[in-house]
């Protein structure tokens, strides 16, 4: 299954959902991709979501707001749940939001299984 | 040493979401004029779309009004930007600039647009009034420019 609208393509493998967040995460374009993603969790009921966000080139705590909303998503579902893509910019916001303490980062997504 | 006003910019825009975007590219383009770093332009679009964004989010919620925003640059290469807007007001300015604090659970808004405009600037001022509107002032002094050697 791939699906791509706007700021998010999702793609199933096996039984990981991956979804690709590109461009600028406000709260403008949060919603859709917001959307999208729990759309794609009740249609395909992964055992595990993997957000992207190496595509991202500016995100507020909007961006913030949709990672941690999925995190809660996905912990209330028993789904498992990482990011990965997480460069310098968005690491400074994960940072000063604590988001590290809580949701598990991946260096790539081949490492889903160790 | 005294500084001094250099140049200045006010734009005038309704409170539409489509207008953050629009917001971050004002900003940055007057910030460019001053060469700042990736890094500060970064922080100051980002201080300036959480500033809008609560002026969409909380200000006006479900009507639209105007949202004002005043930039300055110093010769000191301090920045100076001004959000405006005429809305609802903040009741309660300390409790609201908590991290994690939001009244908007439900659109998962973060609880934590203050804290970035805090973290990113050097200094931020709050003024709000109940039903009259909130003015946020974002504070940033650019660092000196290295001359090539």
């Amino acid at each position: 299954m791939d699906f791509e609208n706007g700021n998010v393509k999702l793609t199933v493998e096996g039984d990981t959902l991956f979804a690709y967040i590109s461009g600028e995460i406000d709260h403008h374009s949060a919603k859709s991709v917001r959307e999208s993603i729990d759309t794609a969790l009740v249609s395909y009921s992964p055992d595990v979501l993997i957000m992207d966000v190496s595509g991202i080139t500016f995100m507020d705590s909007s961006g913030l707001g949709l990672v941690l909303g999925r995190y809660t998503k996905t912990s209330e579902a028993g789904i498992g749940f990482f990011v990965t893509g997480v460069g310098e910019r968005i690491e400074k916001m994960f940072d000063m939001a604590g988001l590290y303490r809580i949701i598990d980062y991946k260096e790539q997504k081949d490492e889903k299984n160790m | 040493m005294k500084r001094i006003c250099e140049n200045t910019m006010k734009a005038e825009f309704p409170s539409l979401s489509c207008n953050e975007s629009l917001a971050r590219s004002l900003i940055s383009a007057f910030v460019m004029q001053l060469n700042p770093t990736v890094s500060e332009l970064a922080d100051i679009k980002c201080a300036v779309s959480e500033a809008v964004t609560n002026c969409t989010v909380h200000a006006y919620r479900d009507s639209v009004g105007t949202i004002l925003m005043t930039a300055k640059s110093y010769s000191d290469r301090t920045v100076r930007i001004e959000i405006k807007d005429r809305g609802c007001g903040i009741e309660d300015v300390t409790r609201a600039m908590e991290p994690l604090y939001t009244t908007d659970r439900e659109s998962e808004r973060s609880g934590l647009g203050f804290t970035v405009m805090e973290s990113f600037c050097d200094k931020l001022r709050v003024i709000s009034k109940p039903k009259k509107g909130t003015k946020v002032t974002l504070i940033k002094t650019l660092s000196k420019i290295c001359s090539a050697t």
